[in-house]
Protein backbone atom coordinates (compact mmCIF):
# COMPACT_ATOMS: atom_id res chain seq x y z
CA UNK A 1 0.00 0.00 0.00
CA UNK A 2 1.56 3.32 -1.41
CA UNK A 3 0.52 6.37 0.95
CA UNK A 4 -1.63 9.05 -0.07
CA UNK A 5 1.06 11.84 -1.76
CA UNK A 6 1.69 14.71 1.08
CA UNK A 7 -0.62 16.99 -0.83
CA UNK A 8 -3.38 14.95 -0.89
CA UNK A 9 -2.95 14.96 3.73
CA UNK A 10 -2.12 18.48 3.73
CA UNK A 11 -4.64 20.52 1.61
CA UNK A 12 -8.12 19.75 2.44
CA UNK A 13 -7.16 20.38 6.52
CA UNK A 14 -5.94 23.27 5.47
CA UNK A 15 -8.88 24.10 3.23
CA UNK A 16 -11.40 23.24 5.62
CA UNK A 17 -9.34 25.91 8.31
CA UNK A 18 -9.33 28.63 6.34
CA UNK A 19 -13.27 28.32 5.50
CA UNK A 20 -13.58 28.05 10.11
CA UNK A 21 -11.75 31.49 9.86
CA UNK A 22 -13.26 32.97 6.99
CA UNK A 23 -16.51 32.07 8.54
CA UNK A 24 -15.12 33.40 11.79
CA UNK A 25 -14.10 36.50 10.45
CA UNK A 26 -17.52 37.20 8.98
CA UNK A 27 -19.64 36.30 12.02
CA UNK A 28 -17.29 39.07 13.86
CA UNK A 29 -17.85 41.62 11.35
CA UNK A 30 -20.98 41.28 10.54
CA UNK A 31 -21.83 41.42 14.01
CA UNK A 32 -20.08 44.15 15.10
CA UNK A 33 -18.47 42.14 17.77
CA UNK A 34 -16.06 43.90 20.13
CA UNK A 35 -12.75 43.01 19.94
CA UNK A 36 -11.92 42.51 23.55
CA UNK A 37 -15.21 40.08 23.54
CA UNK A 38 -14.28 38.19 20.36
CA UNK A 39 -11.16 39.58 17.87
CA UNK A 40 -11.26 38.90 14.14
CA UNK A 41 -8.68 36.53 12.89
CA UNK A 42 -7.04 39.27 11.45
CA UNK A 43 -6.74 41.34 14.66
CA UNK A 44 -5.57 38.31 16.47
CA UNK A 45 -1.95 38.53 13.48
CA UNK A 46 -2.06 42.08 14.07
CA UNK A 47 -1.53 41.63 17.70
CA UNK A 48 1.10 38.51 16.70
CA UNK A 49 2.81 40.87 15.13
CA UNK A 50 2.67 43.53 16.77
CA UNK A 51 3.54 42.54 20.24
CA UNK A 52 5.71 39.73 18.81
CA UNK A 53 9.26 41.43 19.79
CA UNK A 54 8.07 42.81 22.94
CA UNK A 55 5.81 40.20 24.52
CA UNK A 56 5.43 37.14 22.33
CA UNK A 57 9.05 36.42 21.44
CA UNK A 58 10.34 36.09 24.24
CA UNK A 59 7.55 34.31 26.43
CA UNK A 60 7.26 31.49 23.14
CA UNK A 61 10.52 30.67 23.96
CA UNK A 62 10.38 30.26 27.47
CA UNK A 63 7.34 28.19 27.21
CA UNK A 64 8.90 26.26 24.44
CA UNK A 65 11.94 25.02 26.76
CA UNK A 66 9.97 23.96 29.68
CA UNK A 67 8.00 22.43 27.66
CA UNK A 68 10.97 20.66 25.58
CA UNK A 69 12.86 20.36 28.91
CA UNK A 70 10.21 18.69 31.15
CA UNK A 71 9.25 16.48 27.94
CA UNK A 72 12.92 15.50 27.69
CA UNK A 73 13.03 14.43 31.66
CA UNK A 74 9.33 12.63 31.32
CA UNK A 75 10.77 10.10 28.33
CA UNK A 76 13.88 9.25 30.39
CA UNK A 77 12.06 8.65 33.31
CA UNK A 78 9.29 6.80 31.50
CA UNK A 79 11.79 4.69 29.59
CA UNK A 80 13.24 3.53 32.79
CA UNK A 81 10.31 3.01 35.14
CA UNK A 82 8.94 0.90 31.79
CA UNK A 83 11.75 -1.20 31.21
CA UNK A 84 12.16 -2.18 35.29
CA UNK A 85 8.18 -2.72 35.31
CA UNK A 86 8.68 -4.67 32.26
CA UNK A 87 11.35 -6.88 33.76
CA UNK A 88 10.03 -7.72 37.37
CA UNK A 89 6.31 -8.81 37.68
CA UNK A 90 6.60 -7.76 41.43
CA UNK A 91 7.91 -4.41 40.61
CA UNK A 92 4.77 -4.10 38.25
CA UNK A 93 2.51 -5.56 40.53
CA UNK A 94 3.17 -2.91 43.41
CA UNK A 95 3.49 0.15 41.41
CA UNK A 96 1.48 -0.49 37.76
CA UNK A 97 -1.79 0.53 39.79
CA UNK A 98 -0.52 3.55 42.06
CA UNK A 99 0.94 4.85 38.49
CA UNK A 100 -2.97 4.54 37.34
CA UNK A 101 -4.12 6.05 40.47
CA UNK A 102 -1.86 8.78 40.57
CA UNK A 103 -3.45 10.30 37.41
CA UNK A 104 -6.74 11.09 39.25
CA UNK A 105 -4.51 13.81 41.25
CA UNK A 106 -5.58 17.15 39.47
CA UNK A 107 -2.31 18.71 37.94
CA UNK A 108 -3.96 22.28 38.17
CA UNK A 109 -3.94 21.37 42.38
CA UNK A 110 -0.64 20.43 42.11
CA UNK A 111 0.89 23.66 40.32
CA UNK A 112 0.98 25.87 43.14
CA UNK A 113 2.11 23.62 46.04
CA UNK A 114 5.14 23.24 43.69
CA UNK A 115 5.78 27.00 43.17
CA UNK A 116 5.39 27.20 46.84
CA UNK A 117 8.38 25.08 47.33
CA UNK A 118 10.50 25.53 44.25
CA UNK A 119 9.65 29.46 44.09
CA UNK A 120 8.43 31.20 40.46
CA UNK A 121 11.78 29.67 38.10
CA UNK A 122 11.96 26.79 36.05
CA UNK A 123 11.88 23.91 37.82
CA UNK A 124 8.24 23.66 38.79
CA UNK A 125 6.76 24.09 35.13
CA UNK A 126 9.20 21.48 34.14
CA UNK A 127 7.81 18.89 36.70
CA UNK A 128 4.33 19.67 35.66
CA UNK A 129 5.23 18.94 32.25
CA UNK A 130 7.45 15.95 33.32
CA UNK A 131 4.15 15.00 35.39
CA UNK A 132 1.40 15.46 32.46
CA UNK A 133 3.33 13.74 29.88
CA UNK A 134 4.52 10.44 31.95
CA UNK A 135 1.17 8.76 32.35
CA UNK A 136 0.44 8.01 28.34
CA UNK A 137 4.09 7.53 27.55
CA UNK A 138 4.49 5.17 30.24
CA UNK A 139 1.12 2.65 29.33
CA UNK A 140 2.46 2.74 25.81
CA UNK A 141 5.53 1.91 26.24
CA UNK A 142 4.84 -0.77 28.88
CA UNK A 143 1.81 -1.98 26.62
CA UNK A 144 3.96 -2.24 23.73
CA UNK A 145 6.74 -4.30 25.99
CA UNK A 146 4.23 -6.83 26.74
CA UNK A 147 2.74 -7.41 23.61
CA UNK A 148 5.88 -8.75 21.94
CA UNK A 149 5.04 -11.70 19.56
CA UNK A 150 5.52 -14.79 22.08
CA UNK A 151 7.15 -16.62 19.13
CA UNK A 152 9.53 -14.02 18.76
CA UNK A 153 10.62 -14.72 22.19
CA UNK A 154 10.41 -18.48 21.55
CA UNK A 155 13.05 -17.86 18.45
CA UNK A 156 15.42 -15.61 20.48
CA UNK A 157 15.62 -18.75 22.86
CA UNK A 158 16.45 -21.21 20.43
CA UNK A 159 18.96 -18.95 18.76
CA UNK A 160 20.72 -18.31 22.35
CA UNK A 161 19.10 -14.79 23.45
CA UNK A 162 19.90 -14.51 26.60
CA UNK A 163 17.09 -12.31 28.81
CA UNK A 164 18.79 -9.06 28.08
CA UNK A 165 19.83 -10.01 24.27
CA UNK A 166 16.10 -10.45 24.10
CA UNK A 167 14.68 -7.23 25.99
CA UNK A 168 17.26 -5.09 23.54
CA UNK A 169 17.23 -7.64 20.10
CA UNK A 170 13.60 -7.57 20.66
CA UNK A 171 10.92 -6.38 23.19
CA UNK A 172 12.67 -2.80 22.81
CA UNK A 173 12.56 -2.18 19.22
CA UNK A 174 9.03 -3.99 19.23
CA UNK A 175 8.10 -1.28 21.14
CA UNK A 176 9.30 1.40 19.52
CA UNK A 177 6.14 1.76 17.46
CA UNK A 178 3.70 1.73 20.08
CA UNK A 179 6.29 4.52 22.17
CA UNK A 180 6.28 6.96 19.66
CA UNK A 181 2.20 6.96 19.94
CA UNK A 182 2.65 7.44 23.65
CA UNK A 183 5.12 10.16 22.50
CA UNK A 184 2.81 11.90 20.53
CA UNK A 185 0.05 12.06 22.58
CA UNK A 186 2.23 13.48 25.72
CA UNK A 187 3.28 16.20 23.00
CA UNK A 188 -0.24 17.34 22.91
CA UNK A 189 0.07 18.00 26.91
CA UNK A 190 3.22 19.66 27.37
CA UNK A 191 2.05 22.33 26.42
CA UNK A 192 -1.17 22.35 28.75
CA UNK A 193 1.33 21.20 31.54
CA UNK A 194 3.62 24.44 30.91
CA UNK A 195 0.75 26.76 31.03
CA UNK A 196 -0.88 25.38 34.19
CA UNK A 197 2.86 25.35 35.69
CA UNK A 198 3.16 29.28 34.42
CA UNK A 199 -0.75 30.09 36.05
CA UNK A 200 0.82 28.63 39.22
CA UNK A 201 3.45 31.46 39.03
CA UNK A 202 6.02 32.95 36.77
CA UNK A 203 7.29 36.11 35.23
CA UNK A 204 6.97 35.25 31.64
CA UNK A 205 6.39 32.61 29.26
CA UNK A 206 3.14 32.50 27.32
CA UNK A 207 0.94 31.59 30.48
CA UNK A 208 1.96 34.05 32.18
CA UNK A 209 0.98 36.29 28.93
CA UNK A 210 -2.33 34.63 29.48
CA UNK A 211 -3.01 35.06 32.79
CA UNK A 212 -1.94 38.64 32.58
CA UNK A 213 -4.08 39.56 28.92
CA UNK A 214 -7.25 38.25 30.05
CA UNK A 215 -8.28 40.53 32.94
CA UNK A 216 -7.13 43.52 30.71
CA UNK A 217 -9.52 42.55 28.06
CA UNK A 218 -6.51 41.78 25.72
CA UNK A 219 -8.72 39.47 24.02
CA UNK A 220 -6.53 39.36 21.00
CA UNK A 221 -3.10 38.70 22.69
CA UNK A 222 -4.98 36.07 24.86
CA UNK A 223 -5.90 34.42 21.24
CA UNK A 224 -2.14 35.16 19.86
CA UNK A 225 -1.22 33.23 22.63
CA UNK A 226 -3.16 30.44 22.36
CA UNK A 227 -2.21 30.10 18.72
CA UNK A 228 1.27 30.23 19.53
CA UNK A 229 0.85 27.43 21.36
CA UNK A 230 -1.21 25.32 19.17
CA UNK A 231 0.98 25.66 16.44
CA UNK A 232 4.41 24.72 19.25
CA UNK A 233 2.35 21.60 20.06
CA UNK A 234 1.56 20.66 16.64
CA UNK A 235 5.63 21.24 15.29
CA UNK A 236 6.30 18.70 18.30
CA UNK A 237 3.87 16.23 16.78
CA UNK A 238 5.05 16.54 13.00
CA UNK A 239 8.69 16.04 14.51
CA UNK A 240 7.91 13.68 16.53
CA UNK A 241 5.80 11.51 13.66
CA UNK A 242 8.98 12.20 11.00
CA UNK A 243 11.42 11.12 13.67
CA UNK A 244 9.04 7.67 14.18
CA UNK A 245 9.06 7.47 10.32
CA UNK A 246 13.41 7.34 10.35
CA UNK A 247 13.69 5.29 13.67
CA UNK A 248 10.91 2.72 12.57
CA UNK A 249 11.01 2.37 8.48
CA UNK A 250 9.55 -1.00 8.94
CA UNK A 251 6.08 0.37 10.85
CA UNK A 252 2.79 -0.34 9.33
CA UNK A 253 4.38 -2.18 6.28
CA UNK A 254 2.09 -4.90 5.94
CA UNK A 255 3.98 -7.75 8.03
CA UNK A 256 5.03 -7.26 11.82
CA UNK B 1 11.05 -50.43 2.62
CA UNK B 2 8.94 -50.39 5.70
CA UNK B 3 10.58 -50.83 9.09
CA UNK B 4 9.08 -51.28 12.60
CA UNK B 5 8.63 -47.78 14.81
CA UNK B 6 11.48 -47.21 17.86
CA UNK B 7 13.34 -51.29 16.85
CA UNK B 8 16.53 -50.10 15.76
CA UNK B 9 18.97 -50.79 18.26
CA UNK B 10 19.82 -47.44 20.04
CA UNK B 11 23.17 -46.76 18.13
CA UNK B 12 25.50 -44.31 20.25
CA UNK B 13 25.59 -41.77 17.57
CA UNK B 14 21.60 -41.31 17.87
CA UNK B 15 20.73 -37.76 17.21
CA UNK B 16 17.47 -37.57 18.62
CA UNK B 17 15.93 -40.32 21.04
CA UNK B 18 12.46 -40.03 22.63
CA UNK B 19 11.25 -42.98 25.01
CA UNK B 20 7.46 -43.01 25.87
CA UNK B 21 6.95 -39.45 25.43
CA UNK B 22 3.76 -38.18 26.94
CA UNK B 23 2.84 -33.99 27.22
CA UNK B 24 -0.87 -33.06 27.88
CA UNK B 25 -1.99 -29.80 28.85
CA UNK B 26 -4.53 -30.15 31.39
CA UNK B 27 -7.44 -32.46 30.79
CA UNK B 28 -5.89 -32.44 26.95
CA UNK B 29 -3.50 -35.07 25.98
CA UNK B 30 -1.59 -33.64 23.12
CA UNK B 31 1.02 -36.85 22.23
CA UNK B 32 1.37 -39.80 24.42
CA UNK B 33 3.95 -43.06 24.79
CA UNK B 34 5.86 -41.33 21.60
CA UNK B 35 9.24 -43.40 20.84
CA UNK B 36 11.72 -41.92 17.88
CA UNK B 37 15.27 -42.16 17.03
CA UNK B 38 16.73 -40.15 14.51
CA UNK B 39 20.53 -40.90 13.56
CA UNK B 40 22.95 -38.30 13.59
CA UNK B 41 22.43 -36.11 10.46
CA UNK B 42 19.65 -38.34 9.51
CA UNK B 43 16.16 -36.14 8.44
CA UNK B 44 12.88 -37.41 9.83
CA UNK B 45 9.33 -35.91 8.50
CA UNK B 46 6.42 -36.42 10.60
CA UNK B 47 2.98 -36.00 9.13
CA UNK B 48 -0.59 -36.64 10.43
CA UNK B 49 -3.63 -34.37 11.24
CA UNK B 50 -4.06 -31.49 12.61
CA UNK B 51 -4.08 -31.43 16.60
CA UNK B 52 -1.86 -34.46 16.81
CA UNK B 53 0.71 -32.99 18.32
CA UNK B 54 3.08 -32.75 16.22
CA UNK B 55 4.05 -29.20 16.85
CA UNK B 56 3.79 -30.10 20.87
CA UNK B 57 6.84 -32.70 19.59
CA UNK B 58 8.88 -30.27 17.97
CA UNK B 59 8.70 -28.12 21.38
CA UNK B 60 9.32 -30.92 23.57
CA UNK B 61 12.90 -31.97 21.57
CA UNK B 62 13.96 -28.16 21.60
CA UNK B 63 13.76 -27.75 25.05
CA UNK B 64 10.90 -25.43 25.17
CA UNK B 65 8.73 -27.42 26.44
CA UNK B 66 9.66 -30.58 28.82
CA UNK B 67 7.83 -33.90 28.58
CA UNK B 68 5.02 -34.59 31.44
CA UNK B 69 6.34 -38.56 30.99
CA UNK B 70 9.18 -40.68 29.31
CA UNK B 71 12.94 -38.92 27.92
CA UNK B 72 13.94 -36.87 25.71
CA UNK B 73 17.56 -37.07 24.08
CA UNK B 74 19.35 -35.10 21.63
CA UNK B 75 22.96 -35.89 21.02
CA UNK B 76 23.36 -36.81 24.76
CA UNK B 77 21.51 -33.66 26.18
CA UNK B 78 18.15 -34.16 28.50
CA UNK B 79 17.78 -31.15 30.28
CA UNK B 80 15.41 -28.73 28.44
CA UNK B 81 18.66 -26.30 28.87
CA UNK B 82 21.04 -28.13 27.20
CA UNK B 83 18.53 -29.10 24.43
CA UNK B 84 17.76 -25.55 23.53
CA UNK B 85 21.80 -25.16 23.21
CA UNK B 86 21.67 -28.08 20.47
CA UNK B 87 18.65 -27.47 18.93
CA UNK B 88 17.33 -24.40 16.65
CA UNK B 89 13.38 -24.16 15.97
CA UNK B 90 12.00 -22.56 12.45
CA UNK B 91 8.04 -21.88 12.81
CA UNK B 92 5.89 -21.66 9.51
CA UNK B 93 5.63 -17.73 9.96
CA UNK B 94 9.49 -16.61 9.23
CA UNK B 95 9.10 -14.79 12.21
CA UNK B 96 12.26 -12.36 11.25
CA UNK B 97 13.18 -9.39 13.45
CA UNK B 98 10.93 -6.30 11.02
CA UNK B 99 13.94 -3.71 12.07
CA UNK B 100 16.63 -6.05 10.84
CA UNK B 101 17.91 -6.33 7.16
CA UNK B 102 18.68 -9.47 5.42
CA UNK B 103 22.78 -9.47 7.25
CA UNK B 104 21.20 -8.33 10.53
CA UNK B 105 18.62 -11.24 10.36
CA UNK B 106 21.11 -13.69 9.53
CA UNK B 107 23.35 -12.58 12.07
CA UNK B 108 20.85 -12.85 15.11
CA UNK B 109 22.03 -15.77 16.22
CA UNK B 110 26.32 -15.28 16.18
CA UNK B 111 25.41 -12.04 18.15
CA UNK B 112 23.65 -13.40 20.75
CA UNK B 113 26.44 -15.80 21.27
CA UNK B 114 28.29 -12.94 22.18
CA UNK B 115 30.18 -11.71 18.96
CA UNK B 116 30.22 -8.29 17.69
CA UNK B 117 27.45 -6.60 15.02
CA UNK B 118 30.55 -6.06 12.45
CA UNK B 119 31.93 -9.29 12.77
CA UNK B 120 29.20 -11.50 12.67
CA UNK B 121 27.46 -9.48 9.50
CA UNK B 122 30.85 -10.17 8.24
CA UNK B 123 30.68 -14.10 8.73
CA UNK B 124 27.39 -14.09 7.59
CA UNK B 125 28.10 -12.01 4.25
CA UNK B 126 29.28 -15.29 2.81
CA UNK B 127 26.67 -17.87 2.84
CA UNK B 128 23.98 -14.68 2.25
CA UNK B 129 25.37 -14.68 -1.08
CA UNK B 130 25.91 -18.36 -1.48
CA UNK B 131 22.16 -18.89 -0.59
CA UNK B 132 21.30 -16.22 -3.17
CA UNK B 133 19.87 -13.06 -1.61
CA UNK B 134 23.49 -11.12 -1.57
CA UNK B 135 21.58 -8.49 -3.24
CA UNK B 136 19.28 -7.92 -0.90
CA UNK B 137 21.34 -8.12 2.21
CA UNK B 138 20.63 -4.63 3.10
CA UNK B 139 17.13 -5.11 2.46
CA UNK B 140 14.52 -5.14 5.47
CA UNK B 141 12.10 -8.27 5.61
CA UNK B 142 8.84 -6.26 4.62
CA UNK B 143 10.96 -5.30 1.19
CA UNK B 144 11.18 -8.93 0.63
CA UNK B 145 8.61 -11.84 -1.06
CA UNK B 146 7.46 -14.51 1.54
CA UNK B 147 9.75 -17.10 -0.34
CA UNK B 148 13.05 -14.32 0.50
CA UNK B 149 11.96 -14.17 3.58
CA UNK B 150 11.44 -17.95 4.41
CA UNK B 151 15.25 -18.26 2.75
CA UNK B 152 16.38 -15.45 5.47
CA UNK B 153 15.01 -17.31 8.21
CA UNK B 154 16.36 -20.40 7.73
CA UNK B 155 19.63 -19.15 6.71
CA UNK B 156 19.42 -17.54 10.45
CA UNK B 157 18.51 -21.05 11.75
CA UNK B 158 21.70 -22.43 10.30
CA UNK B 159 24.15 -20.16 11.03
CA UNK B 160 23.06 -20.73 14.85
CA UNK B 161 25.39 -23.51 13.92
CA UNK B 162 23.12 -26.07 16.12
CA UNK B 163 23.44 -29.64 15.64
CA UNK B 164 19.70 -30.11 14.97
CA UNK B 165 17.03 -27.99 12.97
CA UNK B 166 13.40 -28.84 13.85
CA UNK B 167 11.04 -27.21 10.94
CA UNK B 168 7.87 -26.59 12.10
CA UNK B 169 5.67 -26.48 8.68
CA UNK B 170 8.47 -24.40 7.14
CA UNK B 171 6.93 -23.51 3.77
CA UNK B 172 3.02 -24.09 4.88
CA UNK B 173 2.23 -20.05 4.48
CA UNK B 174 3.88 -20.17 0.85
CA UNK B 175 2.49 -20.69 -2.73
CA UNK B 176 3.20 -24.09 -3.88
CA UNK B 177 5.65 -23.03 -6.88
CA UNK B 178 7.68 -21.27 -3.98
CA UNK B 179 7.30 -23.95 -1.69
CA UNK B 180 8.34 -26.42 -4.58
CA UNK B 181 11.59 -24.31 -4.96
CA UNK B 182 12.39 -23.78 -1.70
CA UNK B 183 12.00 -27.90 -0.96
CA UNK B 184 14.60 -28.33 -3.44
CA UNK B 185 16.51 -25.71 -1.90
CA UNK B 186 16.57 -27.06 1.51
CA UNK B 187 17.42 -30.13 0.21
CA UNK B 188 20.59 -29.25 -0.83
CA UNK B 189 21.39 -26.39 1.28
CA UNK B 190 21.43 -29.50 3.98
CA UNK B 191 23.39 -31.79 1.43
CA UNK B 192 26.18 -28.66 1.97
CA UNK B 193 25.59 -28.16 5.39
CA UNK B 194 24.81 -31.60 6.81
CA UNK B 195 22.41 -31.54 10.01
CA UNK B 196 19.65 -33.62 11.64
CA UNK B 197 16.67 -32.53 10.87
CA UNK B 198 12.91 -33.08 11.90
CA UNK B 199 10.22 -31.44 9.97
CA UNK B 200 7.22 -31.10 10.58
CA UNK B 201 4.39 -31.21 7.55
CA UNK B 202 0.51 -31.66 5.85
CA UNK B 203 2.13 -32.43 2.75
CA UNK B 204 3.03 -35.93 2.03
CA UNK B 205 5.31 -34.92 -0.89
CA UNK B 206 7.46 -32.47 1.32
CA UNK B 207 7.46 -35.37 3.88
CA UNK B 208 8.70 -38.06 1.33
CA UNK B 209 11.15 -35.13 -0.32
CA UNK B 210 12.86 -33.70 2.64
CA UNK B 211 12.90 -37.20 4.60
CA UNK B 212 14.84 -40.07 4.78
CA UNK B 213 12.16 -41.38 7.52
CA UNK B 214 8.70 -40.31 7.43
CA UNK B 215 6.48 -41.17 10.88
CA UNK B 216 2.71 -40.87 10.45
CA UNK B 217 0.78 -40.16 13.51
CA UNK B 218 -2.54 -40.20 14.54
CA UNK B 219 -5.08 -38.19 16.12
CA UNK B 220 -5.24 -36.39 19.60
CA UNK B 221 -3.07 -37.84 21.66
CA UNK B 222 -0.89 -38.00 19.13
CA UNK B 223 0.98 -41.57 18.76
CA UNK B 224 3.48 -42.77 16.03
CA UNK B 225 0.78 -44.76 13.55
CA UNK B 226 3.85 -45.85 11.00
CA UNK B 227 6.69 -45.27 10.22
CA UNK B 228 9.01 -45.69 6.52
CA UNK B 229 11.99 -45.33 5.13
CA UNK B 230 12.49 -43.85 2.32
CA UNK B 231 15.75 -43.54 0.41
CA UNK B 232 15.35 -41.97 -2.82
CA UNK B 233 18.93 -40.85 -4.77
CA UNK B 234 19.66 -37.67 -3.80
CA UNK B 235 20.23 -35.78 -6.86
CA UNK B 236 16.74 -37.03 -8.50
CA UNK B 237 14.67 -33.41 -8.94
CA UNK B 238 11.22 -33.49 -8.03
CA UNK B 239 9.87 -34.03 -11.22
CA UNK B 240 12.09 -37.29 -11.52
CA UNK B 241 10.85 -38.57 -8.08
CA UNK B 242 7.04 -37.83 -9.19
CA UNK B 243 7.72 -40.31 -12.25
CA UNK B 244 9.36 -43.23 -9.69
CA UNK B 245 6.85 -45.77 -8.98
CA UNK B 246 8.29 -46.29 -5.92
CA UNK B 247 7.63 -42.90 -4.50
CA UNK B 248 4.34 -42.89 -5.67
CA UNK B 249 3.39 -45.60 -4.29
CA UNK B 250 4.57 -44.93 -0.83
CA UNK B 251 2.99 -41.58 -1.47
CA UNK B 252 -0.45 -43.21 -1.65
CA UNK B 253 -0.10 -45.79 0.96
CA UNK B 254 0.87 -42.19 3.38
CA UNK B 255 -1.65 -40.60 2.19
CA UNK B 256 -3.98 -43.89 3.27
CA UNK B 257 -2.52 -44.31 6.74
CA UNK B 258 -3.28 -40.34 6.84
CA UNK B 259 -6.92 -40.67 6.26
CA UNK B 260 -6.96 -43.22 8.11
CA UNK B 261 -5.49 -41.40 11.04
CA UNK B 262 -7.75 -38.81 11.10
Amino acid sequence: MTPAPAWRRVVPPVIVLLLVAAIWDLVVHLGHVQDYIFPSVENVFRSLVKNWSGVLASATWITFQEMLYGFLISIALAAAISLALHTSATLRGAIYPLLIGSQAVPIVVIGPILAIIFGYGISPKLIIVAITCFFPIVVNLVDGLASVDPDLIKVMRTLDGSRLATLFRVEVPSALPSFFSGLRIAAVYAPIGAVFGEYAGSQNGLGYVLIQATPQLNTDLVFAAVLLLTVMSILLFVGLSLLEKICCPWAGKGKK
Amino acid sequence: MTSTAGSTASEPEAGIRLKDVGRAFGATVAVSGVGLTVPLHGHLSIIGPSGCGKSTLLNVISGLDDPDEGTVEVLGATTSQDRLRRCAWMPQRDLLLPWRDVLGNAALALENQGMRRKAARAQVAGLVERFGLGSFERKLPHQLSGGMRQRVSFLRTLVAGKEVLLLDEPFGALDSITRADLQYWLRSALETEPRTTVLVTHDVEEALLLGDQVVVMSARPGRVAAQYATGFPAEASRRELLRLPEFTELRDELLARLEAAS
